[in-house]
């Protein structure tokens, strides 16, 4: 099967039942995407497809060849970090760091789907073009993303500091 | 590029809130955990639980999973190494173990979900196929299932932690209760609860020779895994390495359970690596989680609000056998000056998983209990809950007498309550509202000892160009560990903050007690303070009769600005440098255990706080969202404002999550544990998280190394009460039973509905 | 998860004819429940039929309404210009589900066929009579807060997880089913899944090899005054207690020309109300009238050991979704 993650392809033989998360991790070394529930009710596995987040546990590697997959690896790496990732360290957003790649990614496909005009649950007014970015729309779109250490303060903090500063152009891929 | 932390060029960052050091490898996914190494010829693992929860296997029909191609071997109790009892943790120095039942080694059911085959494979997918095609007959028994039919047959463990079971001080109790003008006498119950931190239970292990093992694992009992391991798998000591660079949240959850010893053994029986991470299920399965608590908190009260009886009993759901009773009796030993106090607990034994430390065992969920007791009390006398707790300070140990250490509870109160805005609380339950919303203010007490445990060592290395390494087999679980014993030991020595390293998480390192009881900050800095002041000497020593500093004693010296100085004088002294190669070495070393905690034996320490949260209540649906939270700590000196702030955030957003959302669903006909998944096990989500103000005394603890306090549990404890608390200012309503979910809301109050009312369109 | 052939038809005709030669097929399209519940065994299909790259538009139809192709993605459906401004009913409801990531990957078709998490269901060790039929049923006396109150019956109380469907059968939304040589027909949604009776096993009216191409959905006057609200354990990201899907068109006099109304949570099926309904239809609206109707409504209900509650909190979300939708103001849509 062949994929495309990072800009960098692959080929690889696979179990036709293997996950995109369990490709990322065990096939591919990838092991920035994490896996903690694989039940896909804990958002750790969250990587983005096309930019849009999905999460990897619950996809068929399969149903995922030849689509632009972006894991946190292709985000930033730790001398070259993503504005976003500068802003978790920033403001703390993160304690033992589990569901954190999953957290980052997430904010990232969330920053796209409010580019896009996609409404939440708590948006006041469904036809309006553009969302309000608020404290309560990160927090209702970051509910898909578990945090057991309890870093939600931190971690609202730095995306919406990312949604309301969006960085110079350059710095985020 | 990535800007350089700020703080990392600075001198004396203790107090500062320098960001995490580990945080660059975290956000980018290159932290490694457990699960994550690789070595050759990795094989993979997964688990067949038992489907009934007491009697015997009979017969287990693995051919269908022995036919599955890519599979290696499946291991039974036919067929597992043989493997001695796990020594249990707190009764046996070695142990770590909180059931000490042989793993795999006889075909004994103990609980629904303990492990009865183990297949290994080629890779997961191929594991988790086989085990489910392993067939398991039982010839089951009669099991103790049932909390509520057994409450009767309930008996008194020998000792809580080493404590007496029993307190009664200051006369009868019951008698000071009947005889009191106000009294409240309640029960409160409290479910049980899983950690479930996000990283799932994983190791991956390695018999680098028949009788050596490398183990990585995400654990936070670094040295007491490798001291239970020698004695089970009769092997010494040094022949087994445990690493544990990560841990992926831990809770107390993370730690030596059957699922370490599966995977040892399961590598031992294919021999080949074997990772083992448990499924979600399985976390359920095989890890416990907090015991559930059925609780009696009766007050007597003067009118003027004094006590003069506390009466705190109960009872624990635990495994058959095991001695971990959860100390809820804990808080009411320590918070209030009672004429009287009767302070009990009990414990039903059950077929069940072992129940483990949980963050803050006891002390979460007594204070639930406790707490709102209180509040009910200031109800009856009409009396303001924070003034009532202040009548109620004690000048001494209420239980023996000794002194604080250090108590700045009051303050803390007056603090926070300015800071909430308290007083402008209207005390009248129901009175405000915001649309279909109720909205109420509650208060309660966090409580949580203070422990330092004996025997942690640190080793610490001076190099020719100025750096240092600090190193202790301690755990990062996100606690800021490795951060801020960073800053601790660069103030120390008197480097930069990025001069200096510290390593941990492997046993290979000098040994560290054990990441739990919120130990591990005063712990290892007492080892550090020890190891320095054998550092100091040896570079005394090297610097010889040539060095400015010849002729000064250790206590006449002092390391600052990267070297070593008369104390005093600004001037009189050298760098390490200098010291180094004059005395042609490339490096000095020291390493040494920290002094005994005897401030422990000679006085009653306490970490205490003042948790303040604001909910809204909805009318219709029943549904609690907090609104607002401030927690106020005295928890002696804070090294790092940032971390220490996560820290108290976390368990105060645990605790929401146990006031509200969490429970573990026991199925008391079969001892199945029914939601064993984080889609039915309502951890909180961002959205049930408001913004968390925490501030803090600051107060240093003139009897604890570096003046601090461990921070990790004291957190979740008084949140369950405060959020019950404001819970009844806002309705009116008092619920003691946990979690409080929509529907239990719903029983108590009464709002109509579709009264007749003109509609206004 | 037991291993399976994976099938990639190019088109609705040909996954169709994979399905019908291969019984033990499943159509996979997001898998949010699919690969799940495959996972935990409980699904174990011998051929997988890719058809998430199938049936993937939404457009208008003539006369108004709006086809919404089976395989679009719940995010896509939600944020659609067309479905919020006509139909946000549906909107709401789609948003209320899962997660962000979740809605993403699942689509339309997928939404309507999850199966339900009861938590008996979802555990091997209990029995279920869904998983293997006859087997009995360990919910009935087990933790049973999530569990139907309305049309269970002694085989079976579990509820029907979807929030979706639970706004589609409010708004009389039908469901496009093709089957195998071609055959095409239509059906009610409200229609498509059934009550347990003695065969919980059979959730759906599908026939076999039957895939559902597309949702159509009619114009209505309900834009206005429609809400999905939705009652959980958290605030985001859980599965509903209750939910309820409530519209109302008001004629010029400001009497009720048609009320609508869908239960989720309460029943192994979306719970179209229709005796609350026609109560309403033609009547002042008022909170003792919205009141009648929900007990009417509920009148039916049988509860379990711990879901009475569901009873009461149902029926004030009722009556207040109705007492609001009433009270709002006409919107300059």
């Amino acid at each position: 099967m062949h994929f495309a993650i990072n800009g960098r392809s692959y080929d690889v033989e696979l179990d036709i039942r293997t996950s995109l998360l369990d490709l990322l991790r065990d096939r591919l070394g990838l092991t920035g995407t994490k896996k903690g529930c694989d039940q896909g009710a804990c958002g750790a596995c969250t990587v983005l497809v096309h930019g849009e987040r999905i999460l990897s546990c619950l996809a068929l590697a399969v149903q995922y060849q030849r689509r632009e997959i972006m894991t946190i690896e292709g985000l930033g790496t730790p001398n070259a970090l993503h504005p976003l990732q500068q802003g978790f360290i920033a403001h703390d957003g993160f304690q033992c760091g589990y569901c954190t790649p999953g957290q980052i990614l997430s904010a990232v496909g969330l920053a796209r789907e409010l580019q896009n005009g996609v409404p939440s649950a708590v948006t006041a007014n469904l036809t309006d073009d553009a969302v309000e970015v608020t404290a309560d729309e990160v927090r209702e779109r970051m509910s898909g993303n578990l945090c057991r250490c309890g870093a939600h303060n931190g971690i609202v903090e730095a995306v919406l500091e990312y949604l309301r500063e969006p960085p110079e152009t350059g710095a985020a891929r | 590029m990535t800007p350089a932390n700020p703080a990392m060029r600075r001198f004396g960052t203790i107090g500062q809130p320098v960001s995490r050091l580990d945080g660059p490898l975290k956000v980018a996914g290159a932290a490694r955990f457990a699960a994550e190494v690789r070595p050759e010829r990795l094989a993979y693992a997964a688990i067949v639980p038992a489907a009934v929860a007491k009697g015997h296997v009979i017969a287990i029909d693995a051919a269908d999973a022995r036919a599955t191609r890519g599979v290696i071997a499946i291991m039974t109790h036919e067929n597992a190494p043989r493997m001695g009892r796990p020594p249990r943790f707190i009764e046996d120095p070695d142990g770590t173990a909180f059931d000490s039942s042989p793993v795999m080694q006889d075909n004994r059911v103990r609980w629904n979900g303990q492990a009865v085959a183990v297949v290994i494979a080629e890779n997961q997918d191929i594991a988790e196929h086989a085990a489910s095609l392993v067939r398991v007959s039982y010839s089951p028994e009669a099991a103790k299932l049932s909390f509520q039919a057994l409450l009767l047959s309930a008996r008194r463990p020998a000792s809580i932690l080493g404590q007496p079971t029993e307190v009664n001080a200051g006369g009868d109790a019951e008698q000071a209760l009947a005889s009191a003008r106000f009294t409240v006498d309640e029960i409160y119950t409290t479910p049980r609860y899983n950690h479930n931190a996000i990283e799932l239970h994983a190791l991956t292990a390695v018999w680098e020779a028949e009788d050596r093992l490398t183990l990585h694992d995400s654990t936070q009992m670094l040295a007491l895994t490798v001291s239970t391991l020698a004695r089970v798998l009769d092997l010494p000591k040094d022949h087994i390495r445990v690493l544990s660079p990560f841990v992926g949240g831990g809770f107390g959850g993370k730690g030596f359970f059957s699922h370490t010893l599966l995977a040892i053994a399961a590598a031992k029986l294919a021999g080949r690596p074997v990772r083992l991470v448990l499924s979600r299920e399985g976390v359920f399965r095989l890890i416990g989680g907090r015991a559930n608590s059925r609780q009696r908190v009766a007050l007597g009260a003067r009118s003027d609000g004094t006590l003069t009886a506390l009466i705190h009993t109960g009872a624990t759901g635990v495994m058959t056998g095991t001695i971990f009773p959860e100390q809820f009796t804990f808080p009411a030993r320590h918070l209030y000056a009672a004429d009287s106090l009767h302070l009990d607990q009990a414990i039903v034994e059950l077929d069940i998983p072992a129940n483990i430390a949980m963050r803050a065992p006891g002390e979460s969920i007594g204070s639930f209990a406790l707490e709102s007791a209180l509040d009910e009390l200031a109800a009856k006398l009409d009396l303001d809950p924070v003034e009532l707790r202040r009548r109620n300070e004690p000048q001494k140990d209420p239980t023996d007498g000794r002194a604080f250490s250090t108590r700045n509870i009051v303050e803390a109160y007056r603090r926070g309550a300015e800071r909430f805005g308290w007083s402008n609380r209207n005390p009248a339950p129901g009175t405000q509202r915001d649309g279909e919303w109720s909205i109420g203010q509650g208060v309660a007490t966090a409580y949580y000892p203070y422990y330092r445990f004996p025997g942690s060592a640190a080793r610490i290395r001076i190099t020719a160009d100025g750096r240092a390494v600090v190193q202790a087999a301690a755990h990062e679980m996100g606690m800021g560990t490795a951060t801020v014993q960073s800053q601790h030991a660069a103030q120390l020595l008197g480097l930069p903050l990025d001069r200096v390293t510290f390593e941990y998480g492997d046993t290979a390192l000098p040994p560290s007690a054990l990441a739990g009881g919120s130990t591990q900050t005063a712990s290892i800095a007492g080892a550090v303070i020890a190891a320095h002041e054998r550092l100091v000497e040896e570079l005394l020593r090297l610097a010889g009769n040539d060095s400015p500093l010849a002729g000064a004693g250790p206590k006449e010296v002092e390391t600052r600005n990267g070297g070593l100085f008369r104390k005093g004088d600004q001037e009189i002294g050298e760098s390490y440098e200098t010291i180094l190669r004059r005395a042609g070495r490339d490096h000095a070393e020291c390493e040494a255990v920290g002094t005994p905690p005897a401030e422990m034996m000679n006085y009653s320490m306490l970490s205490l706080g003042a948790q303040f949260c604001e909910v809204r209540v909805n009318d219709i649906t029943g549904e609690v969202r907090v609104a607002r939270w401030l927690g106020s700590f005295d928890t002696g000196r804070i090294l790092n404002p940032k971390t220490a702030a996560s820290q108290f955030r976390g368990g105060i957003i645990m605790g929401i999550g146990m006031a509200l959302t969490e429970e573990t669903l026991f199925d008391e006909r079969s001892g199945r544990i029914m939601n064993p998944s984080l889609a039915e096990y309502h951890l909180p989500v961002h959205l049930d998280v408001p913004q968390i103000d925490v501030i803090w005394t600051d107060i240093p603890d003139p009897q604890s190394p570096a003046g601090v306090h461990g921070i990790g549990e004291i957190g979740i404890t008084g949140c369950a009460g405060a959020i019950a608390n404001a819970i009844y200012n806002a309705t009116g309503t008092r619920i003691r039973e946990l979690p409080i979910t929509p529907d239990k809301v719903l029983a108590f109050t009464s709002q109509p509905y579709g009264q007749s009312r003109p509609l206004s369109s | 998860m037991t291993p399976f052939r994976y099938e990639k038809p190019a088109d609705t005709a040909g996954a169709v004819e994979i399905s019908r030669r291969a019984p033990a097929a499943r159509y996979l399209a997001g898998g949010t429940n699919l690969v799940d519940l495959m996972r935990e065994t409980i699904e174990r299909p011998e051929t997988l039929v890719d058809v998430s790259h199938l049936s993937g538009e939404i457009r208008d139809i003539d006369g108004g309404g709006l086809r919404i192709g089976a395989g679009v993605k719940n995010t896509a459906v939600a944020a659609h210009r067309s479905v919020r401004e006509r139909y946000p009913l549906l909107t709401q409801a789609i948003l209320s589900g899962a997660s962000a990531q979740i809605r993403n990957m699942a689509s339309v078709g997928g939404n309507i066929m999850q199966r339900t998490r009861c938590l008996y269901f979802y555990d091997d060790a209990s029995r279920c009579n869904k998983r293997e039929p006859g087997a009995g049923c360990d919910a009935l006396q087990g933790f049973t807060r999530n569990h139907a109150i309305l049309g269970g019956s002694a085989s079976c109380v579990a509820t029907h997880p979807s929030d979706m469907c639970v706004a589609l059968a409010a708004l009389d939304a039908s469901v496009q089913l093709e089957g195998p040589r071609g055959a095409r027909r239509s059906l009610n949604l409200t229609d498509l899944h059934r009550l347990p009776g003695n065969t919980p096993e059979i959730e759906t009216g599908l026939q076999p090899g039957e895939l559902i191409t597309a949702v159509e959905l009619h114009p209505n006057r309900f834009a206005n005054r429609c809400s999905y609200r939705k009652v959980r354990d958290r605030a985001s990201f859980a599965f509903a207690l209750v939910s309820v899907a409530a519209a109302l068109d008001l004629a010029d006099d400001g009497s009720i020309r048609e009320a609508r109304l869908a239960l989720g949570g309460v029943a192994h099926k979306p719970w179209r109300a229709r005796t609350a309904e026609a109560l309403l239809a033609g009547k002042q609206p008022a909170e003792t009238q919205f009141r009648q109707a929900a007990d009417a409504e509920l009148s039916a209900a049988r509860p379990l050991p711990h879901n009475a509650f569901k009873i009461e909190l149902v029926k004030r979300v009722i009556v207040s979704s109705f007492v609001a939708l009433a009270q709002r103001k006409e919107a300059s849509a």
